[in-house]
């Protein structure tokens, strides 16, 4: 229990006169469970630091976008550690509006993986933390699989997955063959959505930054996937994001499910998941002949806003959140499975992790699979996987994923929804000047 | 009412009224009851009897310490409506007896003001609260919820007022009462009932308002708006979690609103019983 | 009557509110006219200088513009509808000599308490969720397929969220109204032998017609600013289907951050508001007085 707001005022206003090194902190965070540990956690890092004060302000991921970027646009410093996604990292570091981080050699920066220190790096600076990180891939139920006579290959092709997704789909006893996202956003359907385009062999934008959703790439993506959800798709797949997934997976109504790599411990998890015992895991699927995965690749991080007054504390606290330390603690605390994965080479090396989580090594797999700087078999101008790397691609992405999302609640056609998406983002890329 | 009515006709009506009624209250109660659920029992399908589980309420403490922005819901509303009142009864008190022929316009001006979309004036009220050094903070929310209100505080004190007959005015002014005497004994006592539900219903929007209450602050001056803007679409199962948060976030101005529901309605006739 | 005296005090009176709502309509106004002619992107710094109209033309031919004027329209005509026609039932009912008259009412009045994203999180998780909502679980008894409503029937899910939230608001005003009806003349058509339908027709609902006014002008003012319930349950989609204007503007504020863009659809929004509001004045304004 905290004290009430006025003391607490009073408190922070006085250390503040005591003490030079004394500094209230204000983070910003999204309403996930990894970040909700680690506010738990915040007491511990009192004990190490009890001259910085912490404050939490947790939102709803896209509440907690606008409100960040409004604040750090404006210069209004009302945070002094962001949480935001390596979409945002490169293109916040590129403005000026984050400050570079340097951390002591205990940190070991050579530790973080390579393709997501990539993503958070400008020009050879750091500019965000990774706090966890994740690809994508397929989690299928091996009993049904089986029953469906089917097994699972290595380096299994979208063919496979829609005969599989089909051949597991028994309506009747509430099996969907298959469960992918499809509620609207840049961030929900959209990441499985682009991904999957790219493992299609299908781009955004050529390299004079033309849409290419009028490529035949872009409607094999689509028809594929529209009657891939008809056929063996949950009832109102349309309003499903990750979590909506989850839960149907969890409860046993999913054949497969192609989704963030960090699924992988609430789904093997007996505490929340009926099919605990009957998951196995592979590589992100890919169309026969096209080398690529999908390129996912998510990391939540920590930046400090060239706005805060608190750096210094801001750093300390950052370095205390994202170390080899935490780690160790929230394992000891909360188990291996538990510890915010995707991070960090020496995670994966670790046998107790590995012992501990058994999608562990296919989810690492799914990292290292993942090349954000080639997003796509084609030459583009961008780089990015699931999203472009873009400060328009919330817009775009957002508006695309209406328009399919569309499509999947059998509102619009295949080519309807192509045509718009082709128009509106020519139009939005005119506004926004490339090729001015 | 003299006439007596037959019981039958009473036992119908009363029937239709409660069947209407909890169907109005059903999504309400319905969150209440899967608040007291497990998360299990929250997504086992339709069931009204909840196994009373605390959990979810310990859980969304545990997560999000629900005091402060309860007294910031608290300071934000009674302050910003009590500001509102002593702005707009002044206001509306010279609108309804001492009518000029701009009165009506000047009201639809004062309506005309809560047209513009919050989204469009976000980042110029954003500058402004940043310039002032407003920014999360109670005076500065309060200020902005008063603004946002009082037309509909003038206009509502407005209409009521009109109601008062001017000639109790002249009686007062006969007997020798002054202005002030006239306002403080004579009208204000008739004026309260009106005043009273202005002030019960400009809590209410002010409680209820979640565009700005969120954008405009961050720990400080954060009230239950934001409280629930954490929890609308957590990872994991969350219904009994969510519907917990829910009703920490309503259960205080529905209390409110229920003891104060006599007053409320007395003086919410907008003149509508002339 | 007003002397002079009481004439310059009333105007003392006036002052401070109108004062002060002139300063918060002005100084945002004039900002967000100024912004609007002005390339101002919050996530593209660089990109500033004048506009021209270009704000304006990019708003008003957005694929979505026009559909989004119909929804807006739709969902203020469809909750005044559903509010105002179930507000008169509630009220008549709620009027008759009931049993427990204090609890009804108590009960219908609570959702105008709900703070509008509780409402929408509730309505979409707890009643209308194709998978664990009581929509479904109804559906599911009956032996049918669930629906998805917020992708089947998007503006008509968030109707009938808005309208839940302001029936009770209408019914209370509307009580309140018949609560004044006299009850002399009550008796007197019905000894007259007034059928209950004419009764209605013509004492009853004439009588409610100043308040009927004021809930359509008061939840009007309302319903033109709706987008919280649309954030939460249907992001303005699927496509456009239930993209409204406010929502627009909030989109092009919020997640294009687009800052010139957003003011000008604001001013377009402020203009589009002031032509239904002089609209509404003529066709009930004289309800007023």
């Amino acid at each position: 229990m905290r004290l009430t707001p006025i003391l607490m005022g009073a408190a922070s206003a006085l250390a503040f006169t005591v003490s030079a090194n004394a500094a209230a902190i204000t983070i910003a965070t999204v309403n996930n469970g990894d970040m909700i540990r680690m506010q738990g956690l915040t007491s511990e890092f009192n004990a190490a630091h009890p001259d910085i004060e912490v404050n939490w302000v947790t939102l709803e991921e896209n509440i907690l976008r606008e409100r960040v970027t409004t604040d750090i646009a404006t210069g209004g410093g009302q945070y002094d550690i962001l949480t935001i996604g390596n979409y945002e990292v490169p293109i916040w570091g590129k403005q000026g509006w984050l400050l570079p981080l340097e951390f002591s050699a205990d940190y070991d920066v050579d530790d973080m993986l390579p393709a997501i220190r990539g993503g958070l790096t400008v020009d050879d600076k750091l500019y965000g933390a990774p706090f966890y990180g994740e690809s994508a891939f397929l989690m299928y139920r091996t009993d049904l699989l089986e029953k469906a006579g089917l097994t699972m290959p290595d380096d299994p092709t979208w063919e496979f997955v829609g005969d599989a997704a089909r051949k597991m789909t028994d309506r009747s006893a509430g099996i969907n063959g298959i469960c992918l996202r499809g509620k609207a956003g840049w961030g929900e359907n959209m990441a499985l959505v682009a991904s999957m385009a790219n493992s299609f062999g299908a781009s955004w934008f050529d390299e004079t930054w033309t849409p290419q959703f009028d490529q035949p790439e872009w409607k094999e993506t689509l028809q594929f996937y529209a009657d891939l959800m008809k056929d063996a798709g949950p009832q109102g797949a349309s309003s499903n994001g990750f979590n909506e997934n989850l839960t149907l997976f969890q409860q046993g109504k999913c054949g497969m499910w192609i989704d963030a790599t960090s699924a992988g411990s609430f789904v093997s998890d007996p505490k929340q998941s009926t099919v605990a015992d009957k998951v196995a895991f592979a590589i992100y699927p890919h169309k026969d002949g096209v080398d690529n995965h999908g390129n996912w690749l998510w990391s939540w991080n920590l930046a400090i806003p060239t706005s805060s007054k608190n750096a210094d504390a801001a750093k300390t606290f950052i370095e205390w959140a994202t170390d080899k330390a935490y780690t160790e603690m929230v394992a000891g605390k909360e188990g291996w499975v538990n510890v915010p994965p995707g991070t960090r080479t020496s995670l994966y090396e670790n046998q107790n992790y590995l012992d501990a989580a058994p999608f562990a090594a296919k989810a690492k797999e799914a990292m290292d699979a993942a090349d954000i700087t080639k997003p796509s078999v084609k030459p583009v101008p961008y780089t990015g996987g699931q999203f472009v790397a873009i400060p328009e691609f919330q817009s775009i992405g957002t508006t695309v994923g209406q328009l399919v999302a569309a499509v999947i609640a059998g509102q619009s056609s295949v080519d309807d929804a192509l045509a718009q998406a082709q128009s509106t983002t020519e139009r939005e890329m005119r506004r926004a000047g490339y090729g001015r | 009412m003299a006439r007596a009515v037959k019981t039958s006709t009473r036992v119908s009506y009363t029937i239709a009224a409660w069947v209407v009624a909890l169907l109005i209250f059903f999504p309400i109660l319905y969150t209440i009851i899967t608040s007291l659920k497990t998360e299990g029992e929250a997504i086992a399908g339709f069931n009204l009897i909840p196994s009373f589980s605390l959990e979810s309420y310990r859980e969304v403490q545990n997560q999000q310490n629900y005091i402060k922005p309860f007294t910031n819901s608290v300071v934000l509303a009674v302050g910003s409506t009590v500001l509102g009142l002593l702005i707009g009864i002044p206001a509306a008190w010279a609108m309804a007896f001492s009518p000029t022929k701009r009165t009506k316009d000047v009201l639809m001006w004062m309506l005309s003001t809560k047209m513009m979309p919050a989204a469009a004036v976000l980042v110029p009220i954003y500058l402004i609260f940043l310039r002032l050094g407003i920014m999360d903070s109670r005076i500065g929310m309060t200020v902005l919820l008063m603004l946002i209100n009082l037309p509909i505080i003038v206009w509502m004190l407005y209409t009521y007022f009109r109601e008062i007959p001017g000639e109790i005015l002249e009686a007062a002014r006969m007997d020798g009462a002054n202005l002030w005497g006239e306002i403080w004994h004579v009208l204000t006592p008739m004026a309260v009932p009106g005043i009273a539900s202005t002030l019960l219903l400009n809590i209410i929007l002010a409680w209820n308002e979640s565009f700005w209450t969120i954008r405009l602050t961050t720990t400080n001056a954060a009230p239950l708006t934001a409280f629930i803007a954490s929890f609308s679409s957590p990872q994991g199962l969350f219904w009994a979690k969510l519907s917990a948060a829910s009703v920490m976030a309503i259960a205080p101005i529905l209390i409110m609103g229920w003891f104060s529901q006599k007053q409320l309605v007395r003086g919410l006739t907008f003149g509508a019983v002339k | 009557m007003a002397t002079r005296q009481t004439a310059s005090i009333a105007r003392l009176m006036r002052l401070p509110a109108i004062v002060v709502l002139f300063i918060w309509m002005i100084v945002p106004l004039a900002m967000t006219v100024y912004f609007s002619f002005r390339y101002y992107n919050l996530l593209n710094p660089a990109a500033g200088g004048w506009a021209g109209f270009e704000n304006y033309q990019y708003f008003l031919t957005d694929p979505a513009f026009w559909q989004a004027i119909r929804n807006t329209l739709a969902i203020v005509l469809g909750v005044l509808a559903i509010s105002v026609v179930g507000g008169i039932g509630v009220a008549l009912l709620i009027d008759q000599p009931i049993f427990g008259q204090g609890l009804v009412r108590i009960l219908v009045i609570s959702p105008f308490f709900v703070m509008p994203p509780v409402a929408a999180l509730v309505w979409k998780n707890m009643i209308l969720h194709p998978g664990y909502g009581v929509a479904a679980d109804i559906a599911k008894f009956f032996g049918l397929q669930p629906v998805d409503w917020f992708a089947s029937y998007p503006l008509f899910s968030i109707i009938l969220i808005v309208a839940w939230q302001w029936l009770p608001f209408a019914a209370l005003i509307l009580l309140t109204s018949l609560q004044s009806l006299d009850g002399e003349q009550k008796e007197a058509a019905e000894m007259d032998g007034a059928s209950a339908f004419s009764r209605f027709r013509y004492l009853t609902l004439p009588h409610m017609s100043r308040a009927i006014t004021i809930v359509i002008l008061i939840e009007t003012i309302f319903l033109l600013g709706v987008y919280a319930e649309i954030l939460v349950t249907t992001n303005g989609g699927p496509g456009y289907a239930s993209t409204n204007l406010p929502f627009l503007i909030y989109r092009a504020a919020l997640l294009n951050q687009d800052v010139g863009g957003a003011a000008a659809g604001g001013v377009v929004a402020v203009i589009i508001a002031n032509i239904v509001a002089i609209f509404l004045m003529r066709a009930v304004g004289k309800n007023l007085d």
